[in-house]
């Protein structure tokens, strides 16, 4: 039947974005394919070194979404794929794949890696950007998923050692393309974008000298598993560059070749480049940054600008560079460039070209084979109110297909677009795929402990540093240890295989790794060694990389000593190592939102979509939020009208239960069964019951104090000059528009994202309805990021003046008999400027609610120093909190455009769907246990404890503490407190934590 | 006195090989194997290190051979470590392949009388002088680490398959291309080897190695990253911005 809905999704593109896409549908219950052109997922986030602001290891932090999307039992990744047609629509689509094939039979090859060591035949790597070397038989990375070899048929010469070579008969050399039918529900597209080739802009000379390279390339110089071990190399002959120049816009806001708009997350890698570069130069290393806007718009962005600028010594130069030189004597190379007017030359010894992000390849084919329209630049055509949309229906977009984007952008709409692709199927949530089983938990409480200790390389980053194989042999001799290994990667999917089949093979009944941080790995081994039946908490975990090998670089004596003494003190400790039980508990399919602004609404609608209720929480007497405020936007689409569709869907969907002038007075309870009192406008309080909440509190207009602001009627805001504008009393002839006020300062080191785009608005707005009025924008940096670029041009080439000043020279604004008197430095003609504007208008920081602080603490989520709410992770989980069950999404986050926070929104609603589709939730089985005939009643625990995890229950007639389990985050205050000792912390008990540290600091007689 | 005669190691098949022609000048010694194709490159190349002046390959003249194809086998290996010896700076004369069989007119001894005649034209073995940390030690250790490469080996194993009948995926590869190919790998091997035996005893920068091995540091450069991804060497310590790179024992 052709309008039968599968519950299925096929997403098209295996970078951050489709990953973060296919886990969200995946854990809601729907059946995915995940299809990728190459042989291996993780996209261009597995080839960066670092991540901006936090400096996090790019590959430390995919890695586990990486080997989460490999072992997701309800996820079909299929590489090497391409589309080959379409059918069908919305519901139900049949698509036409062709896979290519690998010449390895994907289920036998355990990606052990003989062959490519024994393989004759060398190519060019292409993952390490040609840098160095592979051979035809290949993996594109370590931690690739699938870990699966695949044969470069273009270089093979067919000589067969593979397969001889192979144990695991894994080589197929007469394996054809193969082609198949998928039939989905809907379908996602993230295939991401393609690096712009800087040959292109031959004055910087990229491939004609050696010492320039583009900004991917560097990613891989940086990089510890890259070419050069993460040493900054010059390729002209190896030497350490004292001296590197980084240069930003390359193929980005180049009128001449068509690529006008910004690329929007140069700025930032650019800055995180030569700050990491730095970071792993011996030497000190002089990095200098030529740009023409610092767009550092997100969230603290500005703060690790300030921190480059002041802490690291990196030095801007705000300047376009006109043409690079090379001496061919020594490889060194000369930027030319215009500063103050003056032509300038600066001898360098390495150049970074921050290349822009260009389509993806083949765009017109992927277009035109879903049926979609392109924009002008041939991405994929959204609009502000519907940016996971595309032009067919069924059909959603995330990442940086739709515009440039960094990766937070990225996974933000690649959850949002799960939510829009799951809301069109939703009906057919669950029937495509099957609950996770594992194998029945082996009973050891008779065993004596049985050790395995797997010792990560961790590539280099360990490997480089502690001696390996000592520490593995050491290890060998602990007591109780039975067995001990090394492995290039624990974390690899190979790995884990490899753990369980050691798990089996030594009888091991308590399993440890030393390698890396457990915050993001140990999920993945408890899941390992729960696969070959023991209990997950047999599992522990040293970290012998981030408090050993990068510590102690420069030790490697001291740094093996060392790593020998975490891994005997956590041998010590997993010998008393008890199973604890995950307690399981119900799900109430209830949404609550706090905040009824365009995040809020939007969130309600797609969390009714997916069948669940929603109960939205308005302080103010109306919903609307900070849209309201808007008469017109940049892409002259209408937000008025917009604003009312919305708000009519909200209030005539009999899912949503609205509270105007309402606040959430009060919240218990713990994800999965919140409580909250609603204290609505009468003065009532209304009880609901809850699964999850979602912060959508906005924010606010800043008040300036600045400049006259408050004053002098003649000065205003952008919002109040828009008011003004759309009610036809806009009259003035000369207009100074001030930006970063409030903003960018000292108060609030940050940016505030809008206000340029904001400033534009006005600028084009006032030249359309009085072309003669002059317009002047004093600005800092103009950051017009995106498609947005060309609203900037535009109102350039209007005649919009753009006058840029440094905190140096700030303008000033004087009122001067009723006249109002703008003055500044004017630095192309360098001269201070006095002008007599009509109106002045100040582009005013959007701020925190102030009822931030309040809601944070009743629901114990964190602020960022500034107010906003903090994310569990700034890359990887934007609208997530740390405490489970608590979302959030829009200006609440941070300030920023409507089609992000509607992109927010429906990610916030994806996320809580993972949770509110389960009818029960397993919980974390470290927590508080309360013996109760030792417990006194003197109630300190439930003082102590800060989750109000613990109260007091009558038994026998006396007061006795009772952990509600799914409250308890396992922090251990109750614990210590008790004068009884009668609560015991499960995996941490005082007699474990007393093993690790004695023997931390005490070799034991093996 | 000194001997000014050249030393010629001569390997003789089984079947080239007759008692009663063996009126052979004294500066040739022979060794006699079953065929010609059991000689290995390493060995060879071993004969000229230890002080011969010339190596002589004798077998049956193709298609003739006991042993159905050892003959045409050791024309690849011949072919390939002349190439290996022209890296090495010695004569590739100085190996000479010969077909022979006893029932030939000409005499076994008058064919290694014009050897010895045309080996006395080139100087004696610049061998002989070398001390063992000379370039030409350190290139005959690189040339022999070569042919001792499993990659190489494999290449040369093969190259008769490859070449003359079909390859894993049912095609030929025409003869030019293996041999550019066999070309190019060898070339690069010999730099990596030779880069691998020098720095061996003491780390060295690109520019050391550079003009050692008479390259652009940026071809050393590109030759130390790949031999860092085969395990051949580690990163040793950086003086100011110069990073010393040191052999690791290749296991």
């Amino acid at each position: 039947m052709a309008n039968q809905k599968i519950g299925a999704v096929l997403v098209v593109g295996g970078g951050v974005a489709g990953i973060q896409a296919s886990l969200d549908l995946a854990d809601s219950g729907f059946k995915v394919y995940l299809i990728d052109q190459g042989p291996s997922i993780g996209g261009v986030m597995a080839q960066l070194d670092k991540t901006f602001p936090t400096n996090d290891c790019s590959m430390c932090i995919l890695s586990p979404k990486l080997v989460a999307t490999g072992r997701h039992p309800n996820i079909t990744i299929l590489t090497n794929t391409e589309i080959t047609g379409l059918d069908g629509e919305v519901g139900n689509f049949e698509v036409k794949i062709r896979k290519r094939s690998r010449y390895i039979i994907e289920d036998k090859c355990n990606g052990c890696g003989i062959c490519a060591q024994k393989c004759p035949i060398e190519a060019v790597d292409v993952f390490n950007k040609g840098l160095s070397k592979r051979c035809a038989i290949y993996v594109e990375y370590p931690q690739a998923v699938p870990l699966k070899y695949m044969i470069d048929r273009e270089k093979c010469i067919g000589c067969g050692t593979c397969y001889e070579i192979c144990k695991a008969k894994a080589i197929e050399y007469d394996q054809k393309d193969s082609e198949a039918t998928l039939n989905v529900g809907s379908i996602i597209l993230a295939p991401g974008f393609e690096a712009f080739d800087a040959r292109l802009k031959s004055e910087y000379g990229y491939g004609r000298f050696q010492n320039v390279v583009t900004s991917i390339e560097f990613e891989r110089i940086l990089s510890a598993s890259g070419p050069y071990g993460g040493l900054v190399l010059r390729s002209s002959d190896g030497d350490i560059p004292k001296k590197i120049a980084f240069i930003q816009c390359v193929g980005s806001r180049d009128f001449q070749l068509g690529n006008n708009y910004c690329s929007a997350a140069c700025c930032m890698y650019g800055m995180k480049e030569a700050v990491i570069a730095k970071e792993h130069t011996p030497s000190n290393l002089d990095c200098t940054i030529f740009y023409m806007d610092m767009r550092a718009y997100g969230k603290e962005f500005d703060a690790y600008y300030n921190r480059a600028k002041d802490e690291w010594g990196i030095k801007f130069v705000r300047s376009r560079v006109a043409g690079v030189t090379e001496d061919p004597r020594t490889g060194n190379l000369f930027v030319h460039y215009v500063e103050d007017e003056t032509p300038k030359t600066e001898e360098f010894d390495m150049i970074v070209l921050s290349i822009g992000m260009r389509p993806p390849k083949n765009v017109e084919a992927l277009a035109k084979n879903f049926g979609i329209r392109l924009n002008s630049y041939k991405f994929c055509e959204t609009s502000s109110f519907s940016p996971v949309d595309t032009s067919k229906p069924g059909v959603f977009v995330c990442g940086a297909f739709s515009a440039p984007k960094d990766i937070p952008e990225s996974v933000a709409q690649a959850s949002g677009a799960a939510a829009k692709a799951m809301s069109v199927i939703a009906s057919e949530r669950g029937t495509l795929v099957a609950p996770k089983e594992y194998p029945p938990e082996r009973d050891v409480s008779q065993e004596e402990p049985r050790i395995g200790v797997f010792v990560c390389h961790c590539g280099i980053n360990i490997g480089g540093v502690v001696n390996v194989p000592e520490l593995v042999e050491y290890a060998k001799s602990l007591p109780n240890v039975v067995y001990a290994e090394a492995n290039l990667y624990t974390c690899s999917q190979d790995t884990q295989k490899l753990i369980r089949e050691k798990i089996q093979e030594n009888n091991l009944n308590r399993v440890i790794v030393a390698s890396c941080t457990p915050r993001t790995h140990e999920p993945l081994f408890k899941e390992t060694v729960q696969e070959a039946g023991l209990n997950p908490y047999l599992f522990e975990m040293t970290n012998i990389r981030d408090q050993c090998s990068w510590v102690h670089m420069h030790e490697p004596k001291e740094a093996t000593e060392k790593a020998k003494d975490l891994v005997r003190s956590i041998v010590a400790k997993a010998k008393l190592l008890k199973p604890l039980k995950k307690p399981l508990i119900n799900v109430t399919p209830v949404g609550l939102i706090i905040g009824g602004g365009v995040s809020g609404m939007t969130a309600a609608v797609e969390l009714s979509k997916q069948g669940f209720e929603v109960h939205l929480v308005e302080r103010e007497n109306e919903l609307g939020g900070h849209l309201s405020t808007l008469h017109y936007l940049l892409d002259r689409d209408d937000p008025k009208a917009k604003l009312n569709a919305l708000i009519k869907s909200v209030m005539e969907n009999d899912k949503i239960h609205v509270y105007l002038g309402a606040e959430v007075a009060d919240l218990t309870g713990f994800v999965g069964n919140f409580k909250s009192k609603i204290r609505q406008r009468n003065g009532e309080q209304k009880e609901v019951e809850h699964g999850i909440v979602i912060v959508a509190t906005g924010a606010i207009e800043y008040k300036p104090t600045e400049y006259l602001y408050g004053k002098n009627p003649k000065v205003m805001t952008q919002h109040e000059l828009e008011e003004k504008i759309a009610n036809g009393e806009f009259g003035a002839r000369n207009v100074v528009m001030i930006q970063c006020v409030g903003a960018r300062n000292d108060e609030r080191p940050n940016c505030a994202r809008i206000c340029c785009g904001q400033a534009i608005k006005n600028a084009l707005k006032i030249k359309e309805v009085s072309p003669e009025t002059e317009v002047y924008v004093l600005y800092k940096d103009l950051r017009a990021y995106g498609f947005k670029e060309d609203y900037y041009r535009e109102a350039a080439t209007k005649g919009v003046l753009f006058i840029n000043y440094e905190d140096e020279r700030k303008p000033e604004v004087a009122n001067e008999y009723g006249k109002i008197k703008v003055t500044f430095w004017e630095p192309v003609i360098k001269e201070v400027v006095q002008i007599e504007p009509d109106l002045v208008v100040l582009s005013a920081a959007t701020i925190p609610n102030p009822d931030n602080k309040r809601v944070a603490e009743m629901l114990k989520v964190p602020l960022t120093k500034d107010g906003f709410f903090l994310e569990a992770h700034m890359k990887l989980r934007p609208v997530d909190f740390a405490t489970d069950g608590v979302f959030l999404c829009g200006m609440a986050h941070s300030p920023k455009y409507i089609e992000e926070s509607i992109a927010q929104a429906c990610a916030a609603a994806a996320r809580a769907t993972t949770i509110l589709s389960k009818p029960t939730l397993e919980m974390e089985g470290i927590i508080a246990n309360v013996n109760e005939d030792l417990c006194s009643g003197c109630r300190i625990c439930e003082y102590l404890c800060p989750y109000g995890a613990i109260e007091m229950k009558e038994k026998d007639g006396k007061p006795i503490a009772h952990v509600t389990e799914a409250l308890c985050k396992g922090c251990g205050a109750c614990g210590t407190a008790c004068p009884t000792k009668a609560i015991i912390m499960g995996h941490f008990t005082t007699e474990e934590i007393l093993a690790q540290v004695k023997a931390a600091l005490v070799e034991v007689e093996a | 006195m000194e001997n000014n005669e050249p030393k010629i190691a001569c390997f003789m098949c089984n079947f080239a090989f007759c008692q009663t022609e063996m009126r052979i000048p004294s500066n040739t010694s022979i060794a006699r194997v079953n065929c010609i194709g059991r000689i290995d490159p390493v060995l060879i190349l071993e004969m000229l290190e230890k002080g011969a002046d010339a190596v002589m390959l004798v077998g049956c003249k193709p298609p003739d051979c006991h042993y159905i194809e050892g003959n045409s086998q050791a024309e690849i290996t011949v072919k390939v470590l002349k190439k290996l010896m022209c890296l090495a700076g010695l004569e590739p004369e100085r190996l000479k392949l010969l077909w022979y069989s006893p029932i030939d007119k000409k005499s076994f001894s008058s064919y290694t009388k014009e050897y010895t005649e045309e080996m006395r034209k080139l100087v004696l073995s610049p061998i002989k002088k070398a001390v063992s940390e000379s370039p030409l030690m350190i290139n005959i250790l690189a040339a022999k680490n070569v042919a001792s490469e499993f990659r190489l080996r494999v290449l040369l194993g093969r190259e008769k398959e490859l070449t003359e009948s079909v390859n894993v995926y049912g095609e030929k590869i025409p003869i030019e291309e293996f041999n550019s190919l066999l070309e190019e790998i060898v070339a690069s091997e010999f730099v990596q080897q030779k880069i691998h035996v020098l720095t061996q005893t003491k780390p060295l920068s690109i520019k050391t190695l550079s003009e050692a091995v008479g390259m652009k540091p940026a071809t050393v450069l590109r030759q130390i990253v790949n031999m860092r991804r085969r395990n051949m060497m580690t990163l040793d310590h950086i003086e100011g911005t110069t990073p010393f790179y040191k052999a690791l024992e290749v296991k």
